[in-house]
């Protein structure tokens, strides 16, 4: 089973590299594009038969490694 | 004092902390990652450098190898640990630490000498630093900006786990004396049992005059 996996920072972390990454978006003159975050994208299988089990050992992944739960949020959707 | 200094690939502050150590007569032996025991000690450095390339997140995949379950062990049995810099990020993703080391404020790499305040010299680590010791030690990293949620950062406060915060010269704990944009200007911090303490400045470069200055000298005599 596939799944992707996005992680991104929580709304209440600051966001340093999506800032310049915007500032550079409004030198390219598209100034109605705001609020850029960046984040990681992950995509990973999982060889289980069974839906929830296959979705567990990705939960678990995030959880573990994935993100930092500290300052991170994730989030996993099954592709195939 | 027996003391283990644990070698990740991409660690290389490691032989500078193992000449620190030493020079202070600390019987130390390295340990290589993968090892599943750890030898009879006193305390583990987790050392600067690059584990893993920061790949992921600085200190994630370093956190999650074979030696850190005996670290871990070590550290809830009371024994000391001690992180500085990377090592610091390493104790924050393992979790012995609260927090975490976001991106430099300005995103760049800063490697400069900077002015600590010893807060707390009631711990190991500091014990015979004067309260309130302005040190000046150098820094050298491009994550770490520290980051904690409120009820951390309270918690921190109110256990006095605060133990270094970067200020000026003389003293003043500032905006403009704070290089990564941390809380509270935070440099290093213990866990609550004071048997942890994590710190991005680099004491062991900082032990000889011939390095540039000694300032770095009371952590290591304090936990002889």
């Amino acid at each position: 089973m596939k799944f992707e996996i996005f992680v991104t920072l929580k709304k209440e972390v600051l966001d340093p590299q999506g800032k310049a990454v915007e500032g550079a978006i409004q030198n390219l003159g598209l100034s109605s594009i705001s609020n850029i975050r960046q984040g990681k994208y992950f995509t990973l299988e999982v060889n289980e038969a069974e839906e929830s089990k296959a979705t567990q050992q990705a939960e678990e992944a995030c959880k573990k490694l994935l993100a930092n739960l500290t300052i991170e949020e994730y989030s996993i959707k099954k592709l195939s | 004092m027996k003391a283990s200094v644990i070698v990740f690939p991409g660690s290389n502050c490691d032989r500078d902390v193992q000449v620190a150590l030493k020079k202070f007569q600390i019987d130390t032996t390295m340990v290589w990652h993968q090892e599943t025991t750890l030898p009879k000690t006193d305390l583990v450095v987790l050392p600067g450098g690059f584990s893993y390339g920061d790949y992921l997140r600085c200190g994630s995949m370093a956190s999650k190898s074979k030696v850190m379950n005996e670290v871990i062990k070590h550290a809830e049995d009371g024994g000391y640990v001690f992180g500085i810099c990377n090592g610091f990020q390493i104790l924050t993703e393992s979790g012995l630490l609260p927090g975490a080391l976001l991106r430099n404020n300005k995103l760049k790499f800063i490697c400069k000498n900077v002015f600590i305040k010893t807060t707390n010299n009631q711990t190991a680590f500091t014990k015979k630093i004067s309260e309130n010791k302005i040190l000046s030690i150098p820094i050298a990293h491009n994550e770490g900006n520290y980051f904690a949620s409120k009820e951390e950062i309270q918690s921190l406060k109110d256990n006095n786990q605060i133990i270094f915060q970067y200020c000026d010269e003389e003293g003043n704990i500032s905006g403009e004396s704070n290089p990564n944009g941390s809380f509270l200007n935070i440099a290093g911090i213990s866990n609550q049992n004071k048997n942890v303490l994590g710190m991005m400045p680099h004491p062991e470069r900082s032990i000889d005059q011939l390095l540039g200055g000694v300032d770095g000298q009371g952590i290591f005599q304090s936990l002889l």
